[in-house]
């Protein structure tokens, strides 16, 4: 009977002073525990973001594969510019292989229709560089229709000088603008 | 009897020339069209004078003498008299010829004078003015205009193209406008000033790229390239009304040029698979098809009677400009000496054809005869000139110029001298293009 009643004391005591203790560390020190949901939301609006700047309001990015295992996505579908030689509207090897790994992606995605932008540096008169551009954007344009794309999926648009990523007057910009750039319609 | 025959067949043939002659000597009097700019006529402009019961006060006398001196300096073909060096009495202005004494101005050099005079009422003003010919002491010009104070341009401009047209028979450029491109806004768009660069305005808002502005002939339409939706397409544009129609085939829609005297223009299309040039109506309904060889071709300006169509070619593999005489179909190449010939524009007196020309990394503007005189090079060390544009009388080219650091518009003779800036605006100006005669009064 002795035995019980000492260990339901030591349980009213024990158990008690062990919570109380516990108040006690928490009443010293001011502490706030970053509550899990904000992390969250926090990570969630930059990938939001990112996808955004990337794409134009479009739902997540669409990958497809090519034949060497390369994941091909929008993101670099867009992002991957055709170049030119100056002066020059044909596709050397880097442009070719540039442009094959496009081609794969529009054939996995058959609802993609796109604008090719066909841009030049900036010597030259600009009526010149529009002509050029356009001859630019179209040489594209055939090098895709003979890997099989459809006619109807590509537009050209050609804007000559007028649309230039720098306006440095070096080799540098002057490759940077030499090229042909991807727009999904 | 063989000297009789000899005298029958020289007399009228002497006759003949002496007759054709003297109508040269006549046409050259004063200011010989085909080489207006290699002297300049000496001409005095002493300020407006007060006339009537009512003064005019000293300001408006000298901002009118101001206006009528700069009017007429702009044409390049006089050199006006500093007048400092008059020798008349200024409390005792002369006007009109009973009271000139013509040697006062002979000795000082001058050989044409002007004489204006001014009164005001509140706002309405009348305003007399007089050309005379110093050597022969005889008056070439009397005008009186009335209207109101803010009438003073119109009237000083009228005045002038009577004087210009009196000593060149051209009625000059002082009803012609001038449209550009301009970057001011953060985009391209295309404005417009008038001839002297005074009183621009903002013509296309569209916050796209607007280039290649065209006048029509009349002056009432304005074509040029602007891009919708990431496509380039032709804009016809009314002045006045609200009347557009839309050039957009597949591709390039580019360089609009009318043909002169018509509402129809050329441009640059490429829907057909090469950059080639067309005949449209102003409706943009393609007429006939111009350029048919490989190679691209754009950038087409008429002979101001229409019969031919110059441009730019790459067919023989470098820009070069071509001739197609719209009559027998040939074409012919014009130009030879460098690498890069763009942005042909023919002379409205036909026998000139002004371009940009590129090489060793600058571009200047070049003229070439048609008659194979040329080519001249008419800028030079001065940044890059591009898009000449002549006007309305042959006698000025407008172009753009890198020389003071960003684009600006500068105007120049047809010789190349008195080049200068005709407007300052936030940005970058540039694609200069004359209209007809005809735009203001």
């Amino acid at each position: 009977m002795r035995k019980k009643l000492w260990i339901c004391l030591a349980l009213v005591i024990v158990i008690p002073g062990l919570l109380f203790m516990g108040a006690c560390s928490k009443g010293g020190v001011t502490e706030e525990e970053e509550p899990e949901a904000e992390v969250q939301t926090t990570q969630d609006t930059t990938e939001t973001q990112t996808t955004t700047e990337a794409t134009s309001d479009q739902p997540a990015a669409e990958v497809t594969e090519d034949t060497s295992g390369i994941m091909i996505s929008r993101d670099m579908f867009l992002r991957d510019y055709v170049h030119f030689a100056f002066d020059k509207y044909n596709l050397d090897e880097q442009a070719q292989s540039v442009l094959r790994r496009k081609a794969r992606f529009l054939e996995d995605q058959p609802d993609i229709y796109v604008t090719i932008e066909g841009h030049c540096d900036d010597r030259g008169t600009n009526e010149y560089n529009l002509a050029l551009g356009d001859r630019r954007a179209e040489s594209t344009r055939s090098f895709l229709l003979d890997m099989g794309v459809e006619a109807y999926r590509i537009s050209t648009v050609s804007y000559g000088e007028e649309r230039g990523l720098c306006d440095e007057r070096d080799e540098e910009c002057w490759s940077t603008n030499r090229r042909a750039a991807f727009v999904i319609n | 009897m063989r000297k009789y025959r000899i005298v029958k067949v020289l007399l009228p043939l002497a006759t003949a020339i002496f007759f054709l002659m003297a109508n040269r000597l006549h046409a050259y009097e004063y200011i010989d069209i085909n080489t207006p700019h290699l002297r300049k006529i000496p001409l005095a402009i002493p300020l407006f004078v007060s006339l009537g019961d009512t003064e005019a006060d000293q300001e408006a006398l000298n901002k009118t003498s101001e206006i009528l001196q700069q009017t007429l300096d702009f044409t390049g073909y006089f050199d006006i008299l500093d007048r400092g060096a008059f020798l008349v009495d200024p409390l005792k202005p002369a006007i009109t010829k009973g009271d000139i004494v013509f040697n006062n101005w002979v000795s000082v050099g001058a050989e044409l004078l002007i004489t204006a005079g001014l009164s005001q009422k509140g706002e309405n003003i009348s305003m007399e003015l007089r050309l005379f010919d110093t050597f022969k002491s005889k008056r070439l010009i009397g005008k009186r205009y009335k209207g109101t104070l803010k009438d003073r341009h119109q009237m000083i401009r009228r005045f002038c193209s009577e004087v210009i047209y009196k000593l060149t028979g051209n009625r000059g450029i002082f009803n012609s406008q001038i449209a550009f491109v301009s970057t001011g806004t953060g985009n391209k768009e295309i404005y417009f000033c008038d001839f002297d660069g005074s009183n621009p305005v903002q013509f296309t808002a569209n916050k796209q790229i607007s280039l290649n502005p065209a006048w029509s002939s009349d002056g009432k339409w304005l074509a040029y390239t602007s891009y919708v939706n990431g496509k380039s397409v032709i804009y016809i544009k009314n002045l006045k009304e609200n009347e557009k129609t839309v050039i957009d085939k597949k591709r390039l829609n580019l360089t609009p040029a009318w043909f002169p005297g018509k509402f129809l223009l050329a441009a640059t299309l490429s829907f057909s698979g090469d950059q080639e040039i067309y005949l449209l109506t102003g409706k943009g309904k393609i007429i006939k098809r111009i350029t048919y060889k490989w190679g691209s071709d754009f950038s087409p300006t008429w002979s101001p009677d229409g019969k031919k169509l110059a441009f730019v070619s790459l067919r023989a593999g470098l820009p070069q400009i071509y001739i197609k005489d719209m009559v027998s179909g040939q074409v012919e190449r014009l130009t030879f000496q460098g690498k890069d010939n763009t942005q042909p524009s023919w002379s409205p007196r036909g026998d000139k054809i002004a371009y940009t020309s590129i090489g060793e990394g600058h571009s200047n503007i070049f003229v070439i005869g048609l008659n194979g005189q040329g080519p001249i090079q008419l800028t030079k060390d001065s940044g890059d000139n591009e898009a000449p544009s002549w006007s309305p009388d042959g006698s000025l080219i407008a172009f753009s110029s890198t020389r003071e650091g960003p684009s600006r518009i500068y105007v120049m003779t047809a010789y190349g001298t008195d080049q200068r800036r005709i407007l300052t605006l936030p940005g970058k100006q540039t694609n200069p293009k004359w209209s007809s005669n005809v735009i203001k009064n």
